[in-house]
């Protein structure tokens, strides 16, 4: 639409400045650009890629939190050992198990919203607020909340049976090994779906209203202007949104903590909530870091496989 | 151009003045944290650091000594930083890490073997006849030093409702009587035929905390007759945390849920439901004692004896001197002072808590021999076991916790406790057996 256009008439007013500047010119700017962006690196380097680094070195020692004797390296030992650990498949399981599912239902549920906060009505602002305010909660606070609600006779068995009046009871939720994961899902895609929503509400506001007109005048009907018109346009959002969500349930950690510490019997444990408790807590800083690389390894290959599968075919 | 050269210099003395003020702010903060390392021999600051910011009594008692010790000389001033419990001791683990430990600081009990083993912790040169006088589950002793003293201690207890024991037509169970095995089984079953509590016995699962589920759970194991680790050796938990006799009190355990006698998971405050009557018994500690009072006909009872005697947990909140601390003579000037009988007595005064001494139950009112609070110093004596005193503690708690939580939740004991077993037996192997 405007943007579009926009853009495309101010690209010969640019390379026309562009060969007005000096070289002079061009180092000063270049200056000012490594200056600026500095900081950001200094920190990032210092806070992110270093520890990173560090923390893929010591998975090859047998380095401990508190230890009067220093780490030495022990090669794959840390490896051999996770891979014997029967907590860390059922970590492996449910990492899998919850992205598995919460990707396209969170996603899915999250475009519907958006879709439907997208027509100009009175009231859509309200709604709007009211799906986003769960993401501006602290999941902890999230978390506490749903943990009371929860239990056998909380709120939510005393909606179902009020509901179904009397026909469905409930269960004990978070106590069950086939009802914890599932208990835990529903919540975070509930508090979460807010922020997609407003994702894909900007990847819609994007389509230019030509499209639709134009498949009006085709005659088309709201289920066609959706597959050929409004799919078709949030490409770019779909790949974002993919991404964000996959990365973030793979990283499953905080309502684990809080809720269930693991789970009964592991069916809740993941692989973030593993490495905390067994470097923090269990004081093995090494073997933690083996789990981390692990996992950064499988976060990187999904995100590189999305990726692909999401690239340009042009 | 010109417009930059006319905006710089307000630009450059903002960012200047933001770098000084950041400068600065920096000095400031590390100035009030790093006391314990600068300064001369022959007197200073001495910092002391507490896990009770949040719990105004006891801190109230900690500052009252530090200005007492204070105002009473002039060659060393304490000087204290209160933490949240929750957070202390990361706290401690980051400053150690750091090198800058304070002088002075508080730690829990089953904590001081692995920070002495690790080095943090300077072993204390406190004169006997002070020492002897303290509770043994207060004093901290790691390969035969004394590395930590404490003020108090806590206690475990089983609290019931009288008309519950009355109607099971059961006895109050004392201290040189505790029920036996069966008699407890026969009382929960009655109480769960009567009908009338909606739990007969809250073990108080609710409290997701790792260090309760050890500090609550472990003390019945241990009167089964297993334990989480071979005391005599402290190099395996073989045959101690899997054997007959720890098998036999998860069946215990796990039947207590399976039987109906308590929930799987209890509701964060079970004793409070046990206030407003919605169980018989509840599973708690000396904490709870002065809420047992809003309780008509509560009474508090020792635990079952299993078979080899009624045991709870011992060890609480206990001080130390770090090893970095370069004024250790003022450090333990400071311990000296503050173990007066005065003192102590002040901490079992404010809080729900045993006082450490005979001498300060003496003078605190209803802790004499005979008085109405007496019951916890007296079970403390007889029945507390500590825990695990080994740098392997963390591991131990961590792992028996989540067995605990897996053999409530409905795993196969088995399975749960020889899995257990070879954790520990692997991590204490991979740790040289922590010195043992």
């Amino acid at each position: 639409m405007s943007i579009q256009t926009a853009a495309t008439a101010a690209e010969p007013t640019i390379q026309a400045k562009a060969g007005a500047t000096t070289t002079r010119a061009h180092r000063h700017e270049a200056r000012s650009g490594i200056l600026m962006v500095a900081p950001a690196v200094v920190l990032l380097l210092v806070f992110f890629f270093i520890p990173v680094v560090l923390c893929f070195l010591l998975a090859f020692t047998n380095a401990r939190l508190i230890s009067p004797t220093p780490a030495h390296l022990t090669g794959l030992d840390n490896f051999t050992r996770l891979f014997r650990d029967p907590v860390f498949w059922a970590s492996l399981r449910n990492t899998f198990y919850f992205a598995v599912v919460v990707v396209p239902l969170q996603s899915g549920f999250a475009l519907l919203l958006a879709l439907l906060i997208n027509v100009r009505m009175r009231g859509t602002n309200f709604f709007r607020t009211m799906y986003f305010i769960p993401v501006v909660t602290s999941i902890v606070v999230v978390s506490i909340l749903w943990r009371f609600m929860y239990q056998p006779h909380g709120l939510i068995n005393s909606i179902l049976q009020t509901a179904s009046f009397n026909v469905v009871q409930g269960t004990d939720w978070l106590n069950n090994t086939a009802s914890a994961m599932p208990a835990i899902m529903f919540m975070s895609i509930w508090q979460a779906v807010g922020f997609h929503m407003v994702i894909w509400l900007s990847g819609l506001q994007t389509i230019p209203e030509e499209r639709y007109e134009a498949a009006e005048l085709d005659g088309a009907n709201t289920w066609e202007k959706f597959r050929y018109v409004t799919w078709p346009g949030l490409r770019a959002t779909r790949t974002f949104i993919l991404v964000t969500i996959t990365i973030a349930a793979l990283s499953l950690f905080a309502q684990i903590n809080v809720m269930t510490d693991g789970g009964p019997l592991n069916s809740t444990t993941t692989m973030v909530y593993q490495a905390v408790r067994t470097g923090y807590r269990q004081q093995e800083t090494a073997y933690a870091s083996a789990i981390s690389l692990i996992f950064f390894a499988l976060v990187l290959a999904v995100s590189l496989v999305q990726r692909y599968l999401t690239r340009d075919k042009d | 151009m010109s417009n930059h050269i006319r905006r710089r210099p307000p630009l450059a003395a903002l960012v200047t003045l933001t770098a000084v003020a950041t400068v600065l702010a920096g000095c400031g903060t590390v100035d009030n944290s790093k006391g314990g390392g600068g300064g001369t021999s022959g007197g200073g600051q001495v910092t002391l650091w507490t896990h009770n910011a949040g719990n105004p009594q006891e801190l109230g008692v900690v500052n009252q000594i530090v200005s007492d010790f204070n105002a009473s000389q002039t060659k060393f001033k304490v000087v204290v930083q209160a933490f949240p419990q929750a957070s202390y001791n990361d706290a401690v683990v980051a400053a150690a890490t750091a090198k800058k430990l304070p002088c002075l600081l508080d730690i829990d009990a089953p904590n001081v073997p692995n920070w002495a083993y690790a080095g943090y912790l300077a072993p204390l040169d406190l004169p006997q006849d002070l020492v002897s006088k303290n509770l043994p589950s207060t004093l901290g002793n790691y390969q035969g030093k004394l590395y930590s003293i404490g003020y108090y201690d806590a206690a475990l207890g089983l609290f019931a409702h009288k008309s519950a024991l009355e109607a099971a037509g059961a006895r109050v169970a004392t201290i040189d009587k505790p029920y036996t095995a069966d008699e407890f089984n026969t009382l929960l079953s009655k109480i769960k035929s009567a009908a009338k509590y909606q739990t007969a016995f809250d073990l108080g699962t609710g409290d997701t905390g790792t260090e309760w589920w050890t500090y609550g759970y472990s003390p019945f194991l241990q009167s089964f007759g297993g334990d989480l680790i071979d005391r005599s050796t402290y190099q395996t938990a073989k045959g101690v945390i899997n054997g007959d006799k720890a098998l036999a009190w998860a069946s215990w355990f796990q039947g207590l849920v399976k039987q109906g006698y308590t929930p799987a998971k209890s509701s964060p405050d079970a004793f409070a439901d046990f206030v407003n009557g919605k169980s018989a018994m509840v599973w708690s500690g000396i904490w709870n004692s002065s809420n047992l009072d809003k309780v008509k006909d509560g009474v508090v009872m020792p635990p079952p004896d299993f078979g080899t005697g009624a045991k709870i947990g011992g060890g609480s909140w206990q001080w130390g001197v770090s090893s970095g601390c370069n004024k250790q003579d003022g450090a333990l000037e400071y311990l000296k002072f503050s173990l007066n009988t005065k003192y102590l007595s002040q901490f079992a005064q404010k809080q729900s808590v045993i006082p450490a001494t005979e001498d300060a139950a003496a003078i605190t009112p209803g802790w004499q021999s005979g008085g109405p609070k007496r019951f916890f110093l007296d079970l403390s004596k007889k029945d507390a076991l500590i825990r695990p005193p080994t740098p392997g503690y963390p591991f131990l708690t961590t792992t028996f916790a989540k067995a605990a939580q897996d053999i409530i939740a409905g795993g196969e004991p088995k399975k749960i406790l020889d899995q257990a077993a070879s954790d520990i037996d692997e991590n204490l192997k991979s740790n040289d057996n922590y010195g043992f």
